[in-house]
């Protein structure tokens, strides 16, 4: 048997039951990608001009985020890595909670705490992400076994690239969910490049999905720049997970068309051409293109579409900026639950320190 | 009271939390059917079942990772890494993830693990079976650091360390597991966090430890009586939160502090407390602080006696700082 036969990719569109998107429901996932898309590239701005530190862009991956995340329950956990925004937007989180995290302001449900794009939301189910690699992935894991005990009828999914499958916690994650038939699925997002290190130079394996296989489970492959596909794909992950039949590997094989973050330059490591092609099976556009030929949309609607969106993103990042920053001494709060002795004297010495000039807000 | 060894004080301590807490489950190697390497877990599997006694693959950061995400959800989960020594392959997810969730989350998360793990020399472990490297996580913002040394303060101690809402490093002294017994309240009796407990009260020195080393802090204390200097010996207990206003008393009384640990002594918890007394009990002293310690080698095998304080030394050292001033 050679090394990738048990590993199949996903028909796109019903093969395995699961139906395609329906028009609005498509119509509606093309709103989110939009906005991503457009959230993307003013915050690339943003960065460029100061006005936020640092970010990391999604765009080429929105069919996979969306898609993916309209296929969960918004009772399932979300254990994102750092590029997750189309899967926090499909997921409801408001636009603004997302800028006043970025903008690292006062309002920020993590108090300014995190780099940009690390962000999390209890309300949402939506982890708080952290910068280590692969690090979400074993305690998916754990928290799915934690709702399984609970009996609560749910799933985690935990979301990570193709770098991440070489991390000690991928390996040690999907080798405790096979052995705890845990209902966790792992989707991770090929974009074919771990900043500089292609896909190649990260395994030998000839797709990522099939090292599911030794681990004792089904891996799969799919187009992540096929909406229908991905959800299809999650769907069925979700309805095995959820009939104790186990977690699944999902690869959507994707492409990052910016950086890596805005602090590297993807010239310096892949060609031009590579970007080109892969910019021919743009998600959105072919999103679009259907949404065209079924009549639901049209060029003028489209143009409406991203005014909006860009409308919306202008309007957040505007309310952002004009929130009051995070207050000074905040910095010390939720070490722990209750401050220690220690950090109270420490809180009492920075205070003097505000309150005589030595250090200002 | 029921008079136990330490290592079953830990086991009562378990068995306690879980009656009364379903959300309370332990999970490591070998803590299922062989009722852990130390027998710390023995019984639990048979009483709880494998819902909430999980023997799991051998991976520490598999263990930890999934006993945060665990915890994430609402659960209580008691990690056992099977030595201290063991435990770096999850450093990552206790330093990165762990520690900070609550702070990172901007107190969203609130992520309460507790980790058991056996630590210390003193059994021909060499180094691998012997660390003591509790400093790495005291200098970590986020964990408490917890270090028992009778049976009723590791289930006293222990049953807070479940209670708790933040992530507790439950480090116990495996040296003496079994060397040590001691009268232990029955039931739920817990002991907080952040109290430092007396065990000898003197007049002349302040003799301050934790762990494995209290029994032998106690033995040099009651040869110093017989050579007619008075050692007080104070136990930390915990050494995040550290009870600084008992550090502080004491060498405010005796004048003089010697600090005893097993492990190697440059940035150990020692230098911690010299510190603290350096900068709020310095005219207190009528002699300089002294530290009884590991050295600052990996951790010998053949002459682990050599390595690791012994009364011997702990008298040695008290009576230089008696004869300094």
């Amino acid at each position: 048997m050679s090394r990738g036969e048990s590993v199949h990719a996903v028909p796109p569109a019903g093969a395995v039951g699961f139906p395609a998107l329906g028009r609005e429901e498509l119509l509606d996932a093309y709103r989110v990608m939009v906005l991503s898309r457009a959230t993307d590239e003013r915050c690339l701005s943003l960065q460029r001009q100061g006005r936020i530190g640092f970010y990391v862009p999604a765009s080429g991956q929105e069919a996979a985020q969306i898609g993916c995340a309209r296929a969960l329950s918004k009772e399932d956990w979300i254990f994102p890595a750092y590029r997750e925004l189309g899967v926090a937007l499909a997921r409801g989180v408001p636009l603004r909670a997302i800028l006043d995290q970025l903008v690292g302001n006062s309002a920020d449900v993590s108090k300014g705490r995190q780099m940009p794009n690390h962000f999390g939301f209890r309300d949402h189910r939506f982890v708080v992400a952290s910068s280590p690699i692969g690090t979400q992935i074993t305690q998916a894991v754990g928290a799915a076994l934690a709702a399984r005990r609970r009996g609560d009828p749910i799933v985690t999914i935990a979301f990570f690239g193709d770098g991440a499958t070489s991390s000690n916690d991928f390996h040690a994650g999907l080798n405790f969910a096979g052995v705890y038939r845990a209902p966790t699925l792992f989707f991770c997002q090929n974009n074919h490049w771990a900043i500089s290190l292609p896909r190649e130079k990260q395994t030998r394996s000839i797709t990522l999905a099939e090292k599911a296989q030794a681990y004792g489970f089904p891996g799969v492959v799919v187009d992540g720049t096929d909406i229908d596909a991905v959800h299809s794909a999650v769907a069925e992950a979700r309805r095995r997970a959820l009939h104790g039949e186990g977690p699944t590997l999902i690869e959507a094989q994707v492409y990052r068309f910016g950086p890596h973050s805005t602090s590297d330059d993807p010239r310096r490591y892949r060609s031009d051409a590579e970007l080109a092609h892969w910019k021919e099976s743009d998600p959105i556009k072919r999103v679009k293109e259907r949404l065209i030929n079924e009549g639901v949309l049209d060029e003028t609607r489209d143009k409406m579409m991203w005014e909006a969106a860009r409308a919306e993103v202008s309007k957040a990042v505007e309310e952002a900026e004009a929130t009051p920053p995070v207050g000074a001494g905040t910095f010390l709060d939720d070490v722990f639950a209750a401050p220690t002795p220690r950090l109270a004297e420490e809180r009492a010495e920075f205070e003097a320190l505000l309150r005589d000039g030595v250090v200002k807000p | 009271m029921t008079e136990l060894t330490l290592v079953q004080a830990v086991n009562r301590g378990l068995q306690v939390a879980m009656r009364n807490d379903p959300d309370v489950l332990v999970l490591g190697e070998d803590v299922g059917v062989n009722g852990g390497v130390f027998r710390a877990t023995e019984g639990l599997l048979k009483e709880f079942g494998e819902d909430r006694v999980l023997d799991t693959p051998l991976s520490e950061t598999g263990i930890i990772g999934t006993a945060v995400g665990m915890a994430l959800y609402g659960l209580k989960p008691v990690a056992e890494i099977q030595f201290l020594d063991f435990i770096y392959p999850a450093f990552d997810q206790i330093v990165s993830e762990l520690a900070k969730f609550r702070y990172r989350s901007g107190g969203q998360y609130p992520c309460h693990v507790v980790i058991r793990t056996p630590y210390g020399g003193g059994i021909k472990g060499g180094l691998y079976h012997s660390q003591s490297t509790e400093a790495y996580f005291c200098h970590t913002a986020g964990l408490k650091v917890v270090i028992p040394s009778t049976p009723a303060d590791a289930k006293g101690l222990l049953l807070t360390a479940i209670h708790d809402e933040d992530p507790v490093m439950f480090l116990e002294p495996k040296r003496i597991y079994r060397s040590v017994t001691g009268e232990v309240p029955d039931g739920d009796v817990r002991i907080p966090f952040g109290k430092a407990r007396l065990v000898r009260e003197g007049s002349d020195v302040s003799l301050f430890a934790y762990g494995a080393m209290i029994p032998l802090v106690s033995e040099a204390a009651e040869k110093l009586a017989s050579e007619g200097i008075s050692a007080e010996v104070v136990d930390l207990r915990t050494l995040v939160p550290l009870d600084e206003a008992a550090v502080l008393a004491s060498v405010e009384k005796t004048g003089r502090a010697v600090i005893v640990h097993e492990a190697a002594r440059f940035c150990g918890v020692g230098a911690e407390i010299a510190a603290l007394i350096a900068e709020k009990a310095l005219y207190s002293l009528k002699s300089p602080v002294v530290r009884v310690t590991g050295y600052d080698t990996p951790f010998p095998y053949a002459l682990e006696n050599l390595y690791l304080p012994n009364a011997d030394r702990i008298v040695h050292a008290v009576r230089g700082a008696v004869k300094a001033g």
